[in-house]
């Protein structure tokens, strides 16, 4: 890489980086959206730190608020209708949302971090990438666009990182375009394209969903392998628990924007103390586990407009009692690291 | 590609020989006698209208008289008018006043058209979107002559800007007839490009062109627009077709000796062989403009490509 490698300077958009910091620290994150019906509000008091090599899981139905979190991440919210109105998001300590809001648009400031030192991989590569450049253009964007490279320079980068993630005959399909690529091979890409920068979180917001089961694994192996070579914290945005037990080192459970559950991995498959997380593993097919028969979470996920007072979950909770729509469960320890926003976790734990 | 365009200009052949044939029905069923018409009131002798008929096969029937027009038409023959000057002659004359205009005007809809459009859309319900949308629909609403007649009022008359009529100032005598003539057109492309780029400012790849940190200038001006232009490109090309054969009224309006105003003479003056032979002319320029929209298709979107 050499020459062009990324200048790491410590100095983000004037505030300078803390080394000791955790990489990422998302603190009391609030998001909503105006639309002309009313507030939707999509995130509610999200917390959560991210430490260099881990991988943390954010698990949640759709509408639980996830992709919104990484995006409000990102800084890529659409403004108008969404608004971050509360809560900090540091990267090594320096606070993104501060930095963005000093510019007015996103021109200025967070570039240094966005894309760079934070890349994001999207769902669906087909419509996430763009369907009129080559594949090795979009990636070499990347190179001329942040490192300045000309365009032969940026083309042997885009082969190069083409090849570290394993799509065969780089050299050649370089000058294809996204279409002509398998589903696979498409999500590839996309990670070429976050990877360029070598950046020190990758945030995969439902990496594997649009594709194949067998391609999904290979997928996930990759990311991980990836992960190993370079050090990078990853935060993994899924409602895949399968995905999740193979990865993940901690999970972060979402329901209506607000979190019910947080834990090492461990914890969460062997001593799931929120009502929530007990039913999504018992709405799944476990192969450490016989059940003769699968048991779904009644109801359905809550209108973002109006959540249900107190515990968003009560109307769908078998353990709900009278307190629940009146008291917001505070997020309470568990056991060290291992916390949960419900009253009756200790009941919750001794069903298993 | 090679092998599509083959097959589309083979296509040609049918709609050109529709086309030329319905034109040429129309101008035949067309009421009134041309000879009587050539002599204003008086009666001519009937040897003369006799001479006339067979000089112009008028005493032949219509298939007859096709075959043999459209056999003298694929030898660059378009015949003459009853004064017996050619018809090619008529339209060379006529041509560069109609590709002029039709160039200035559609100069004018890529430049503010596409601006207007472009900018409404980024500004999304801020008021010069307001104002785009507005203005527009106001120039969609009027018809094109009522648009002309003002046109000459206020800015020939009242301002003294631009010459009313006429063509002795050349290009400085289009500059409002053109305008007027690109005035419709103007404010679809701006719709329509401001309508595609809101549109796919919300697409997915908009998001990644953001997520990679670049900048808006680059979000919008590399990964969108060559996004949204594409249905805007399409339009386009129709329309260059379109503002040649569409400038009949126009060309009437300002007095401006183009094919338009040829056409309209020589309808009023029964000159059945001027009539067709610049519709034909006409169906010809818009079969090449519609060929190029396919070819611009697929060089725009790569996900078109013609096997």
């Amino acid at each position: 890489m050499g020459f062009l490698r990324v200048k790491k300077s410590e100095d983000l958009g004037g505030s300078s980086a803390d080394p000791t910091a955790p990489l990422l620290e998302v603190d009391n994150l609030h998001v909503e959206f105006r639309i002309e019906d009313g507030t939707v509000r999509a995130v509610n008091g999200l917390s959560y730190t991210l430490g260099r090599g881990e991988t943390l899981a954010i698990l949640g139905e759709s509408g639980s608020g996830k992709s919104v979190s990484a995006q409000a991440v990102m800084g890529i919210l659409d403004t108008p209708p969404g608004f971050v109105t509360q809560g900090s998001v540091k990267f090594r300590g320096v606070d993104l949302l501060a930095l963005n809001k000093k510019s007015k648009t996103y021109d200025h400031v967070v570039p240094e971090v966005r894309g760079t030192r934070i890349a994001m991989v999207f769902q669906d590569a087909l419509t996430a990438l763009n369907p009129v450049y080559t594949v090795g253009w979009q990636i070499g964007e990347m190179f001329r666009v942040h490192q300045g490279a000309s365009r032969k320079e940026a083309k042997e980068k885009a082969i190069e990182m083409m090849e570290r993630v394993k799509i065969p005959s780089a050299r050649e399909r370089i000058n294809s375009y996204p279409h002509e690529f398998s589903g696979g091979m498409r999500q590839r890409v996309m990670i070429a394209m976050a990877l360029s920068m070598d950046p020190d979180v990758i945030i995969a917001d439902e990496p594997t969903t649009a594709l194949d089961v067998t391609v999904q694994s290979q997928i996930m192996e990759l990311l991980a392998e990836l992960q190993r070579e370079t050090g990078m914290g990853m935060i993994l945005i899924t409602h895949d628990l399968a995905v999740v037990a193979d990865v993940a080192d901690r999970v972060v459970v979402m329901y209506a924007g607000r979190e019910m559950e947080t834990a090492e991995i461990d914890d969460i498959f062997h001593l799931p103390s929120h009502p929530y997380t007990l039913g999504l593993m018992e709405s799944i097919a476990r192969p450490d586990v016989h059940v003769d028969r699968l048991t779904p979470i009644p109801g359905t996920p809550p209108d973002l407009l109006a959540i249900p007072s107190g515990c968003p979950f009560h109307p769908r909770c078998t353990y709900a009692t009278e307190r629940c729509p009146k008291e917001v469960p505070e997020l309470e320890s568990v056991n060290g690291s291992h916390s949960s926003a419900c009253f009756y976790w200790k009941e919750v734990q001794v069903e298993l | 590609m090679g092998r599509y365009l083959i097959r589309r200009v083979l296509q040609f052949i049918p709609v050109f020989f529709g086309a030329t044939f319905l034109i040429f029905a129309l101008v035949f069923v067309m009421p009134g006698d041309p000879i009587a018409a050539l002599s204003g009131d008086k009666p001519l002798p009937p040897d003369v209208v006799q001479a006339l008929q067979e000089r112009y096969h008028l005493d032949e029937p219509l298939y007859k008289q096709y075959g043999i027009y459209i056999t003298n038409v694929m030898q660059g023959d378009f015949g003459t008018d009853f004064r017996g000057r050619p018809v090619v002659d008529l339209m060379k004359d006529r041509l560069p006043v109609t590709i002029r205009l039709a160039l200035l005007a559609f100069f004018f809809e890529v430049v503010i058209g596409l601006t207007a459009g472009v900018v409404a859309g980024v500004r999304k319900g801020q008021f010069f979107d307001s104002l785009v949308l507005i203005s527009t629909l106001i120039v969609i609403a009027i018809p094109i002559f009522v648009l002309g007649f003002m046109a000459q009022i206020v800015f020939g008359v009242k301002l003294g800007w631009f010459p009313i009529s006429g063509y002795r100032q050349g290009w400085f005598s289009l500059m409002l007839p053109a305008f007027v003539l690109a005035s419709l057109s103007l404010a679809y492309i701006a719709r329509l490009s401001r309508t595609s780029l809101v549109e796919n400012l919300r697409a997915d790849y908009v998001r990644t062109a953001k997520a990679k940190g670049l900048n808006n200038r680059r979000v919008i001006g590399i990964h969108t627009l060559r996004n949204s232009l594409i249905p805007v490109v399409t339009y386009l090309a129709i329309d260059l077709g379109a503002l040649m054969g569409g400038a009949i009224i126009t060309e009437t309006i300002f007095n401006l000796p183009g094919l338009g105003r040829a056409v309209f003479e020589a309808t009023q003056a029964q000159e059945g062989a001027v009539v067709v032979g610049i519709a034909t002319f006409l169906v010809i320029v818009y079969m090449i403009a519609n060929l190029l929209v396919d070819v611009l298709y697929g060089v725009l979107d790569p996900r078109i490509r013609y096997e």
